[in-house]
């Protein structure tokens, strides 16, 4: 597709997703200058504001990088939320043992492995259940999400729980040599965001330029093809849902080693479920992506402004993010019917 | 479709062109303070019960400017922390910040290592007491004991089945205290007033999991005071955030079940449902917060532990009391003037419930005969008490 499709595409979902969203706010009686202007302000316009953005973009892009895998395959993977829970539960059983004798630096890392192993082994069970049991990985993956739910709260009420306590708070904080490395005035470890760099740039090299990525594509794209070029769909699909758990694992192991310092509940953030949304809007692409989680990261973090300046609920910025999807599947919904003829 | 653009387009314009409608804040007071609260605003809860009080301090000491945010919790909130939401506070010029939960405590102690200069009030916590607190740290409650003891007895006077339900939080040594204060006054009420045998007195706790429902996460408050009313306890007292055991308990009364509920934190709570409440004990803040923001904006700031008691000369006088116990429309009138006795011995010390002889719920000896217990022994209470069933930890 040329630049300026493209770019017309862009502007095409801006402008619906703008005008409806701004339609809403009008009715509701707020200016849509106004919320555009807090939003803006609430995550760029200083340092420690595009620090909390960041702090919400490295799981969305793991998330999503994991996402763009499985796509690919042509595998819807709503499981991710379960995935990243695991692998949050992975990196706590790490960063929970006693006298290990190593350093610091090698228990994270070896935490941050051991999530992304844990978020794998879950999407792998996902992948089994679709190649081996039959069972839709939209089903198999829902299902799992609450079986992972389930383990987290059982873990925090139970064996992990705090001493004296039965909270759904969390469990203990890990003791501050274990917290990944935040220098002074930042708020977010520069450690994962290299991380999350390299996991992308890594992601897009083998989605799009290598053997594997063209044998995702050609399985996703048609299985029945792809066998006769000697490809294996189901075992195509079984590596991507393992390696696109293995992202959201990592997710999962950079929430309890950078921000939450504990594990807790809600640890994923609900970054799985946002994930989907991003690489939809993404059109399944690579390159958009990271730009995408950056926006919805601004009006993640942007959208606490709302309540603490025009004491509106922070909710909005979810009907946002709703109305840019909604708006880019009608976009390429038209297209491609105008495409067709129709 | 270009009719569709052209549309929109014309509708972004003249909404970008529309003057701004709403007024944004402006940090122009002198000593603008950030208030975060768990819950919702308007929870008819605790939640509330800060937030009216932060309002209040806008009238009783001029030049606060209250910035608040409410639904401060991993569920509600995703991904939003509480040193974050501090940054932004002080972005703003906030120069003091309340955390309102016993779930802030890690972050609260966080934020006021990264925020040095900015002074630092957590409720319910007692960083101070065990040394974790930096010198702009402080922290502050109520001795909801009272409270409790005054519900725990209204309960025990109305009760018909001798069957008190207890709707828990979570469980911790704040609120294995207070629900031990309940049990002992409604223990005071069925053996001494009402003289029945202190056996036949059923008190039980079901913990819900965290201060308020979570769906997916806690147990459902609705669910747990459905279960009790229909295991026979007639009386729920609530040790959450949020009113579901009075509601329940309203919806009930409606079926025709002789059943009631005293709810908690905020002085209007009973309004959710006045004909099943018997009462509320509430936590009345503008005292604590008076005396701290004040002596902060007075330059004169020094790191404190206040546990503060009601004001025992009028417990609900809105000025003096941080602990009110306000009676429902349910209360009948011999529980009023038994209640009122209770208090007057409550208040002159003749009454101090938590002596001995006391024992933990697992049979070990908790305070000998005569002996009554110190502030430590309360504040950090390891068990329930014998005669009450439920979980301790």
């Amino acid at each position: 597709m040329s630049i300026i499709l493209q770019l017309r595409r862009i502007v095409m979902i801006t402008v619906l997703a703008l005008g409806a969203v701004s339609l809403l706010l009008i009715l509701l009686g707020i200016s849509p200058l106004t919320i555009g202007i807090t939003l803006t302000k609430g995550s760029i316009f200083s340092w420690l504001k595009f620090n909390h953005v960041l702090t919400i973009w490295i799981p969305l892009l793991l998330c999503s990088c994991g996402l763009l895998f499985t796509f690919r395959a042509g595998l819807w993977n709503i499981g991710v939320e379960g995935q990243v829970i695991c692998g949050a539960i992975g990196a706590t059983l790490v960063l929970r043992l006693d006298n290990t004798g190593l350093p610091p630096a090698a228990l994270l890392s070896f935490a941050l492995f051991t999530s992304f192993l844990a978020g794998g082994l879950w999407g792998a069970l996902a992948g089994l259940l679709k190649t081996r049991g039959g069972v839709n990985e939209i089903f198999g993956g829902l299902g799992l999400n609450f079986v992972a739910q389930g383990v987290v709260l059982w873990l925090i009420l139970g064996p992990w729980k705090r001493a004296g306590m039965a909270s759904m708070s969390g469990t203990d904080l890990f003791p501050r040599e274990l917290w990944m490395w935040i220098p002074p005035g930042w708020r977010v470890a520069p450690a994962a965001i290299v991380l999350v760099v390299i996991v992308f740039l890594l992601t897009g090299m083998i989605l799009n330029a290598t053997r594997f990525g063209l044998k995702i594509k050609a399985a996703g794209f048609n299985p029945q093809a792809a066998r006769l070029f000697g490809i294996r769909p189901d075992l195509v699909g079984f590596t991507a849902m393992s390696i696109g758990g293995g992202l959201a694992g990592l997710a999962g192991g950079v929430q309890v080693s950078c921000v939450y310092h504990r594990l807790i509940p809600s640890i994923s953030s609900s970054y799985g479920y946002l994930a989907l949304l991003v690489v939809m809007l993404a059109g399944y692409k690579v390159t958009p992506v990271p730009i995408i989680c950056l926006l919805f990261a601004c009006l993640a973090a942007g959208s606490i402004q709302l309540p603490i300046t025009l004491q509106i609920d922070s909710s909005l910025s979810g009907v946002i993010q709703g109305a840019l999807v909604l708006s880019g599947l009608l976009v390429y919904g038209l297209q491609q019917r105008k495409s067709r003829g129709h | 479709m270009k009719n569709l653009i052209f549309l929109f387009q014309s509708l972004v314009i003249l909404c970008f062109l529309m003057f701004p409608l709403s007024s944004s804040f402006s940090a122009e007071s002198t000593y603008p303070f950030g208030l975060l609260m768990v819950g919702p605003a308007n929870d008819h809860g605790w939640s509330q019960a800060h937030f009216e009080a932060g309002q209040e301090m806008e009238k009783v000491l001029p030049g606060t400017k209250m910035i608040y945010i409410d639904k401060v919790n991993p569920a509600d909130r995703p991904g939003i922390t509480v040193p974050m939401l501090v940054d932004d506070l002080v972005s703003k010029g906030a120069k003091l910040i309340i955390g309102n939960s016993d779930d802030m405590k890690d972050g609260m102690r966080e934020a006021a290592m990264t925020h040095p200069d900015i002074k630092f009030i957590h409720i319910s916590g007692d960083d101070v007491v065990t040394g974790k607190a930096g010198a702009n740290l402080s922290n502050l409650m109520g001795r909801m004991e009272y409270g409790k003891m005054m519900a725990g007895f209204t309960a025990a006077m109305s009760s018909k089945t001798g069957k008190i339900g207890y709707l828990g939080p979570l469980i911790n040594a704040e609120t294995r205290r207070l629900t031990a204060a309940a049990y002992l006054g409604a223990r005071y009420a069925w053996t001494k007033i009402r003289k029945k045998d202190a056996a036949d007195l059923k008190f039980k706790v079901s913990w819900i999991g965290f201060w308020f429902n979570i769906p997916g996460v806690t147990s459902d408050p609705t669910l747990v005071t459905n279960s009790f009313i229909n295991s026979g306890y007639d009386v729920i007292i609530s040790g959450i955030d949020t009113t579901e055991a009075l509601v329940v308990a309203g919806q009930k009364r409606k079926e025709g079940k002789n059943v009631w509920a005293i709810p908690y934190d905020y002085i209007g709570a009973c309004a959710a449902s006045p004909e099943a409440c018997l009462g509320v004990p509430y936590f009345n803040w503008v005292p604590g917060y008076t005396q701290m923001i004040g002596s902060a904006m007075a330059g004169k700031w020094k790191q404190e532990f206040l546990w503060l008691n009601p004001d025992w000369k009028s417990i609900n006088n809105q000025e003096t009391s941080s602990i009110g116990f306000k009676a429902g429309d349910a209360l009948g009138e011999k529980a009023q003037k038994g209640l009122a006795d209770f208090q007057a011995s409550l208040a002159d010390g003749t009454l101090n419930l938590f002596t001995g002889p006391l024992n933990f719920q697992d049979g070990t000896v908790f305070l000998k005969d005569k002996v009554t217990a110190t502030d430590d022994q309360i504040w950090n209470l390891p068990q329930l008490l014998e005669g009450m069933a439920g979980a301790s930890k």
